[in-house]
């Protein structure tokens, strides 16, 4: 066995002793993309929601009963002034008013456009976000089934449709945020921790004093997080398609290419961690405020970023997860090629070459 | 002065099949210096841990300053001092800040905190060195002033665990002259070391061999009794005795 | 050549100044001890010169190669068992020896010659965990591991700290049969009394080498005269002895008191000094200084300075 292989197999006997973390590390996944899944859902069946139909004609007829009958939707109140809206969403009666235009039906009609405002309570963000996406999408669904070969426009914006999925099952919409946030959990901050464990109990001044050089003591830690970070992926993404029957639209290939990607992304910040980092307590908390924090609150997988301040927005752009969600739902829900994601990869490429390059510097030959 | 402080008989400590303590009787009178030495792994820190409360025995019976070690737990912390070489005070925090706080601890009135630190700092000849951080001290004064804090509340006793490792032979003594000061105060002394010199500080000395207390005595009579002329013998004796 | 070559090395971490200007040489196969008190610099210089740390000033070398230029080479050729418990604790005994076999290229078969004395001893538990081995096994695996790819130079910081005499005592048998094959080795140590297991020996205290010698060397250029003293009452003694006209220290030693007096050259003047003081059953003999009496002598003499 030559050195480098012997240092391998010494990090998987570490993983496999400590089996109560690998099982949390295996069974987190699972039950995150579970939990997500079904709370989200059960969350949607149940949106209270006003109508103001200034037209009351039969197009706009049809489309409330077409809303009313998705079971997403339950009409609480008929408004039939402006400014009930207010009142309404004060008492907390509805979380969404749909208005029509007046002369909706002939507007369509005539212009081949009508207008349908649709305001959200803000006040839950995650589920304004979800609601309105919703109702866009039954918006689009109708305006699509009207005009079957004939010109319809409505304005619908590119980034609800980015989230649109026909059988509006949210679980789609989370499951590239479980990923990004599973992947960089296990891969930053288990490489980060298990580098310096070595520090913490004097190991690393042996491992240091002897032959092996920096590089082979990284990647030496780093093979068995790559390895346990592809089998979590494996697994979120089969779960996703047999539980909650999400569609991978786009190449297979091309995906597990871009989490690879992701990954090495991760494992880089984690090593770069680890060269800060004098204790695993400190790089668990640097790995959970720096890292899953951000992940999982700023990369636009439950807060969308347009709704963020700028100072938000901005951080979110320098966050990997960020672009690694792009990509994801653009492969697998929106079935597009390389062409449309390659922008986002380049980024992650670049992070990814310039965190690795840091890190490799930064780990020190010496104490 | 004949009031004996810790009383054992047949205590006893098993984890699962392993006896860590097996059957130690032994008593310590009020101001004496005792010895508890033997080989890692032969079960002192077991024993101490139950006669500081930290640990429930298996069997056995025990009392501490006349408290019972398996129901009156919190009564024997408050009359007992503890240090050791690994644990004793808080790096972070200045030397005054320790002192505090440990008499806060135990209990000690504002008043009384305020006159027994400013004693023990001067004392100690810390006068200088009251407002700077644990850390930045010396290792020796370190061990002094952790067992001067072990004892600001006059227990009645005191378990020290290899107080003095790593400590320069000088410090080493006035390390001793401090535990002799308070034995003398009628602060009896529970010490263990890997120093053989120290051992013969010792009023009396048990020595432990895998969980049994293979011999106990003056350090005079434990010589004699092994014919021979020094403690490190004598541990050797009966240390080596159960390796072959 | 000597096998280690320190010249006037200086070391400060920030405010603290580690190492003042250490200078020694070992020469090949010697059993040098370095000899202090916890603090006193001696991890610092092993990991100077084990190429975990770099100096301030003056040179080193290891085997004619520079601790600093040449480090690489130095990591294959040297053994190093840290202060601190350096095994994996969740492996077994026989992985952790088979992994440090491995980072150096090497198979335990291709050196098991050089550790079976050492190993046969822990080789009934070679399927335990290293973290459920008594302090006397973890060690003798840790130097088993240091030794694995037969190293020209060994570096021990403190491997004996916080081990009963017993385990120490074996210890020090198997450094003196790794002597005979010919392997350099620095130890350092915080018992005094481990001094006399070494070839040469350096006493340091707050980073300042003291003196570097034979023990014998070191004990016979003590100045003073030494009596062991005992009494009745001890503590009193201790008292009295140190009012005694002429005392340069009295340190306690043992069942007795080493008193280093002046202008006493029977010790008479002692004893009726004492028996005036009360004292019963005394006995006064001159002792031959132990190192401890020298460190301490040569501790007394830096302070004055």
């Amino acid at each position: 066995m030559n050195k480098f292989k012997g240092f391998v197999y010494k990090e998987f006997l570490h993983l496999i002793r400590d089996y109560r973390t690998m099982i949390i590390l295996i069974g987190m996944p699972v039950i995150q993309v579970i939990l997500f899944g079904f709370a989200i859902r059960n969350e949607l069946n149940s949106v209270n929601i006003g109508i103001l139909d200034r037209s009351k004609d039969e197009m706009t007829q049809k489309l409330t009963s077409k809303i009313l009958s998705s079971d997403y939707f339950i009409l609480k109140e008929y408004l039939t002034d402006e400014s009930q809206i207010d009142a309404a969403f004060k008492k907390g009666l509805v979380k969404e008013v749909i208005v029509f235009e007046s002369g909706f039906a002939e507007k369509l009609q005539k212009e081949g456009r009508a207008e349908v405002q649709i305001i959200t309570d803000a006040s839950e963000p995650n589920m304004a976000n979800l609601a309105l996406s919703y109702t866009t999408g039954i918006i689009l669904d109708f305006s699509q089934s009207l005009s079957a070969g004939k010109e319809r426009s409505f304005v619908i914006t590119p980034e609800i449709k980015m989230l649109y999925n026909e059988e509006l099952k949210s679980v789609f919409m989370f499951v590239p945020g479980i990923m990004a946030t599973i992947l960089m959990l296990i891969s930053a901050m288990m490489t980060s921790i298990t580098i310096t464990r070595e520090k913490e109990f004097g190991t690393m001044e042996v491992l240091l004093a002897s032959p092996l050089k920096p590089y082979q003591i990284i990647l030496g830690k780093v093979a068995p997080y790559l390895l346990l970070s592809l089998v979590n992926l494996t697994l979120i993404l089969w779960i996703s398609m047999t539980v909650f029957g999400m569609p991978v639209r786009g190449s297979m290939i091309l995906l597990i290419a871009e989490c690879a990607l992701f990954i090495t992304t991760a494992l880089s910040l984690g090593i770069l961690i680890s060269t800060v980092a004098g204790s695993m307590q400190v790089a668990m908390m640097i790995s959970l405020v720096g890292l899953m924090m951000p992940t999982v609150l700023l990369s636009g997988f439950i807060f969308p970023i347009e709704n963020m301040p700028w100072p938000l927005q901005w951080i979110s752009h320098i966050l990997p997860a960020k672009w690694f969600v792009i990509i994801i739902k653009n492969i697998m829900l929106k079935g597009t090629g390389f062409s449309y994601v390659y922008k986002e990869t380049l980024v992650l490429i670049s992070m990814t070459v310039f965190l690795l390059g840091l890190s490799i510097k930064k780990f020190k030959t010496r104490l | 002065m004949n009031e004996n402080i810790i009383i054992t008989e047949d205590l006893t400590k098993k984890f699962g099949s392993f006896t860590a303590c097996d059957k130690i009787s032994f008593s310590v009178k009020k101001g004496e210096i005792f010895g508890f030495l033997g080989a890692n792994g032969a079960g002192k820190t077991t024993a101490i841990r139950m006669l500081c409360g930290l640990l429930l025995p298996t069997s056995g019976k025990a009392s501490i300053g006349g408290y019972d070690i398996y129901k009156d737990t919190e009564k024997i912390k408050l009359n007992i001092g503890y240090m050791s070489q690994k644990f004793s005070l808080y790096e972070d925090l200045t030397v005054k800040e320790n002192i505090e706080f440990y008499a806060g601890i135990y209990r000690l009135s504002t008043k009384e905190i305020k006159e027994r630190s400013k004693l023990l700092i001067s004392e100690l000849g810390l006068e200088r060195s009251a407002d700077s951080l644990i850390r930045s001290l010396p290792l020796g004064w370190r061990q002094k002033l952790a067992f001067s804090v072990a004892v600001i509340h006059s227990p009645k006793i005191v378990f020290l665990d290899e107080p003095t490792g790593g400590v320069d032979p000088v410090t080493r003594r006035q390390f001793w002259d401090l535990i002799y000061k308070a034995a003398d105060d009628g602060i009896s002394v529970l010490v263990t070391t890997h120093y053989m010199d120290e051992a013969e500080y010792c009023g009396r000395i048990s020595m432990m061999v895998d969980g049994k207390i293979a011999a106990m005595g003056t350090p005079a009579e434990l010589k004699s009794s092994y014919n021979v002329g020094s403690m490190y013998e004598v541990f050797l004796h009966l240390a080596r005795g159960k390796n072959e | 050549m000597y096998s280690i070559e320190v010249k006037n090395i200086d070391k400060s971490y920030q405010k603290v100044q580690a190492l003042k200007d250490i200078s020694l040489n070992v020469n090949k196969g010697e059993i040098f001890g370095l000899i202090g008190p916890d603090g006193a610099g001696k991890t610092t210089l092993f990991r100077i010169l084990t190429t975990l740390l770099l100096k301030d000033s003056g040179s080193a070398t290891v085997e004619g190669f520079d601790v600093e230029k040449d480090y690489k080479a130095i990591r294959k050729i040297i053994g190093y068992m840290p202060g601190r418990f350096s095994l994996y604790q969740d492996l077994s005994v026989e992985e952790n020896l088979k992994f440090f076999a491995t980072v150096f290229d090497t198979t335990v078969e291709d050196n098991y010659e050089l550790i079976r004395d050492i190993y046969v001893q822990i080789e009934p538990f070679r399927k335990r965990r290293a973290g459920q081995l008594s302090g006397g096994m973890k060690q003798k695996l840790a130097l088993c591991c240091a030794l694995i790819h037969q190293p020209k130079v060994l570096f021990l910081d403190e491997p004996t700290t916080g081990v009963d005499p017993v385990s120490r005592h074996e210890f020090w048998e198997m450094l003196k049969k790794l002597k005979t094959k010919g392997i350099t080795i620095l130890v350092s140590t915080p018992y005094m009394d481990e001094a006399a297991l070494c070839d040469r020996i350096a006493l340091i205290q707050r980073g300042r080498i003291m003196r570097i010698d034979t023990l014998e060397n070191i004990v016979s250029a003590f100045t003073g005269h030494l009596y062991a003293v005992r009494s009745n009452d001890m503590s009193r003694l201790n008292f009295d002895l140190k009012e005694f006209e002429g005392i340069t220290s009295a340190y306690i030693f043992g069942e007795f008191i080493h008193a280093d007096v002046k202008n006493c050259p029977d010790g008479n003047k002692l004893l009726s000094y004492l028996e005036a003081r009360d004292h019963k059953d005394i006995k006064i003999f001159p002792v031959h200084p132990s190192i401890e009496d020298c460190f301490m002598e040569l501790m007394n003499k830096e302070e004055n300075k």
